[in-house]
């Protein structure tokens, strides 16, 4: 035992005494999560529209102020051709044009009747869904205001509830998964050089003749790390209510031991490849080309996993982020308990044991 | 003149005779555009329903029929009561529940109104926002049919109504693909320039061949030329490979020019390649190099539009992505292959990148030194 706490002793002296490192493992969580946290969503507010009105009249004016007047759109420019839209489209100036025709309001009030035609710039799907959508509901509130009060026959009203999120906010869904993209790549990329640094450094065959067995070394080159990712921990939560306004909805204590569990699985992956790597750069290499990649992809915060083919739903699975974001979503956002996450849960644990494990068996007590 | 091709011979001959850098010039990219096109796919579909129907009438019944029916909903759930429903929400097995009151069809019938309660998941905005619009309109036009089954059509419309006509330019399909590989293919030349060049001179460094060098009569420019055009042109080859990957694989053929791609790719990939040097001017170590130009490029891509929309990110950050080269380039890429626009269009964009190529470069020519220590 008192060998085993020189060894965490002798490995958190080299965390603690290269200061440079320390400082890029300790801030780089935080300008990530600030970065990310802030920039990256996908709700779609201030697009820059268009608007080509042939009739200029009160109807049509009344209707793009409204538009204006929303969070969704940003009137950018008007048209005054048909041709114009095209032009301004190829520009890539506008995400979509709103065109009047001509006689707007006149129509509306002697036939009852006119058109209104969203163009939509449909390179980027959703974004045009949703700006269809917005721009529609907009349309439709004014609509409604010309209308007498009485009310239509055989009518079905719809009452719609959004849970956990009545703002739609895009935070909800990223910050999470920014937690766990971020927790996994600096987790896993300090521990993957630390085994292969030894190597490199031929300092390994100072460690390899000592009595300590392997299942102790790689514990003991775990734990400084596993302190120095508790900080990181403690960042990432602290700046996810403070700044980023997501409330922790749930159980604080459960949310850290999550937290916990997941680090301890990423710091197994960084190890496992410390293990297997022959130099620092292919341990660094790997571990951010293996783990960046997969970990923004499949674990479902940027692409839902459900649209991707099976062969890919099946690969997701074994991609440690997954659950921990599924974790947080479920405790943090939903304000769930511990049964409604005991299943990732144990996947987690499982996942680590494996990880451990394998290293251990792949420990070589030789050199070459 | 003699001395570049020499340099440049020098260069072709290391890359050439390094598998590896073979291996992850080609393969890698090649895998990740035929890989990632398939799982990067935004698009709501597949959301899963849940329904807790206390009517049992043939009313509710055609009203579930009909959104099963309209591809965006999957039926996962039939729950007796609400509390049910909620659970089956909370434990990620449905998305959305779909409520429908005791007497709906009766309300309907012989009080001419009726409602539906709907409770949607919104951790997600995106998916919660387009899943209940979805669900509203099924249920809007439900609600028509309805109607003009007990009245009879009218020929005037009895209120002011404004018609809303709708089209989707430049990808009437709605085909994520089309949206996204022009953007992976950014992805990748980048990360092909950026980090091969970056690692390129310090290597030299570490293995000490740069005093061969620092000794030897070549010029600075020289020295920085000779390193730029190799990588330059692997990465037009990349460049190349993709596009055809993108139209024999993927159909997409441009709407625009080749020609003006590769007109803004030679300038992006000078701006580009410039950056991986200069970062490499200042790294003493492979390992140095190799983190700052990951941060750097993992920062570019993330906020570049590739993934989440500019307008959507705060003013800061938009103001960041106007110093980000990558995300210039994608929207450049994306507006010649799907809206087919030309070199005129784009002009602000090839005077910023000229911009950054001179800045990048002129300071990375600066700032190499042929002294070492």
């Amino acid at each position: 035992m008192k060998q085993f706490l020189i060894f965490v002793k002798k490995e958190w002296l080299h965390i603690w005494r290269d200061r440079r490192t320390l400082f890029i493992l300790v801030f780089m969580p935080i300008i990530q999560i600030i970065l990310y946290g802030f920039a990256l969503t996908n709700e779609v507010k201030n697009a820059k529209i268009a608007v080509f009105d042939q009739s200029r009249d009160e109807a049509t004016r009344a209707i793009s102020t409204k538009i204006a007047a929303s969070r969704y759109f940003n009137i950018v420019e008007n048209l005054y051709s048909y041709q114009d839209i095209e032009a301004t489209f190829r520009k890539g100036k506008i995400r979509m044009a709103v065109v009047f025709p001509q006689g707007f309001r006149y129509d509306l009030l002697h036939s009852n009747h006119t058109q209104i035609q969203l163009i939509a710039d449909a390179s980027d799907p959703n974004t045009a869904n949703t700006l269809t959508n917005y721009a529609s509901a907009i349309i439709n509130d004014y609509q409604q205001t010309l209308r007498p009060t009485e009310s239509l026959l055989y009518t079905i009203n719809t009452q719609v509830r959004m849970l956990y999120n009545p703002e739609l906010k895009g935070a909800y869904n990223f910050v999470p998964g920014v937690m766990a993209l971020v927790l996994m790549l600096v987790c896993a990329m300090m521990t993957s050089i630390s085994i292969v640094k030894e190597k490199e450094m031929g300092t390994m065959e100072v460690i390899l003749v000592s009595p300590l067995k392997p299942f102790r070394i790689i514990i003991a080159k775990t734990i400084p790390y596993l302190l120095v990712s508790m900080v990181n921990i403690a960042s990432i939560l602290l700046l996810s209510v403070y700044a980023l306004k997501v409330p922790i909805a749930g159980n604080l204590g459960l949310l850290i031991a999550e937290s916990v569990l997941f680090t301890i699985t990423s710091l197994s992956v960084g190890i496992l490849i410390s293990n297997t790597a022959k130099t620092q750069q292919t341990a660094m290499f790997t571990s951010m080309m293996s783990l960046f990649l997969p970990t923004l992809l499949f674990s479902g915060f940027m692409f839902p996993i459900e649209n991707m083919p099976v062969p890919l739903q099946v690969i997701s699975n074994v991609v440690p982020a997954k659950w921990y974001f599924i974790i947080v979503k479920d405790v943090m956002i939903k304000g769930l308990g511990f049964t409604a996450v005991w299943r990732e849960t144990l996947i987690l644990v499982a996942m680590t044991a494996a990880l451990l494990g394998f290293s251990i068996y792949k420990f070589k007590i030789r050199l070459a | 003149m003699r001395m570049l091709k020499i340099l440049l011979w020098k260069e072709l001959l290391q890359i050439y005779r390094d598998p590896a850098i073979i291996r992850i010039l080609f393969i890698m990219p090649m895998i990740q555009l035929l890989i990632l096109p398939l799982a990067a796919d935004y698009e709501i579909k597949n959301i899963n329903l849940g329904v807790v129907d206390h009517d049992h009438s043939e009313y509710s019944r055609q009203l579930v029929n009909k959104i099963v029916s309209s591809g965006y909903f999957r039926l996962r759930d039939y729950s007796a009561t609400f509390p049910q429903g909620l659970k089956a929400i909370e434990s990620g097995r449905t998305d959305l529940i779909l409520e429908i009151p005791t007497h709906f069809e009766r309300d309907i019938v012989k009080n001419n109104r009726s409602s539906l309660f709907v409770a949607v998941d919104a951790v997600n905005g995106v998916k919660a926002g387009l899943g209940g619009a979805y669900l509203q309109g099924i249920i809007q036009n439900y609600n028509q049919d309805i109607r003009t089954q007990w009245i009879q059509a009218q020929r005037f419309d009895p209120q002011p109504t404004i018609e809303i006509a709708s089209a989707d330019w430049y990808n009437p399909h709605m085909n994520y693909r089309v949206f996204m590989v022009p953007g992976i293919l950014v992805m990748l030349v980048t990360m092909i320039g950026s980090s091969f060049a970056a690692n390129n001179i310090v290597r030299e460094k570490e293995m000490g061949t740069i005093e061969q060098i620092n000794v030897s009569p070549i010029k600075k420019m020289q020295f920085i030329l000779g390193k730029l055009i190799p990588f330059w042109l692997l990465a037009l080859l990349v460049l190349t490979i993709g596009l055809l990957i993108a139209r024999l694989v993927y159909g997409i053929v441009p709407l625009g020019n080749y020609s003006t791609i590769y007109v803004f790719a030679t300038i992006y990939l000078l701006a580009i390649l410039g950056l991986g040097l200069l970062l490499s001017t200042y790294a003493q170590t492979q390992q140095q190099s190799m983190l700052v130009s990951f941060f750097v490029t993992m920062i570019f891509n993330l906020l570049s539009g590739l993934y989440t929309p500019i307008e959507s990110m705060p003013a800061w950050a938009q103001l960041i992505t106007r110093f980000n080269p990558v995300s210039y380039f994608i929207e450049v890429m994306r507006m010649v292959m799907l809206k087919g626009s030309g070199l005129a269009d784009i002009r602000y964009q090839i005077l910023a990148l000229i911009g950054f190529a001179v800045f990048f470069n002129g300071w990375a020519i600066l700032n190499y030194r042929k002294r070492s220590g």
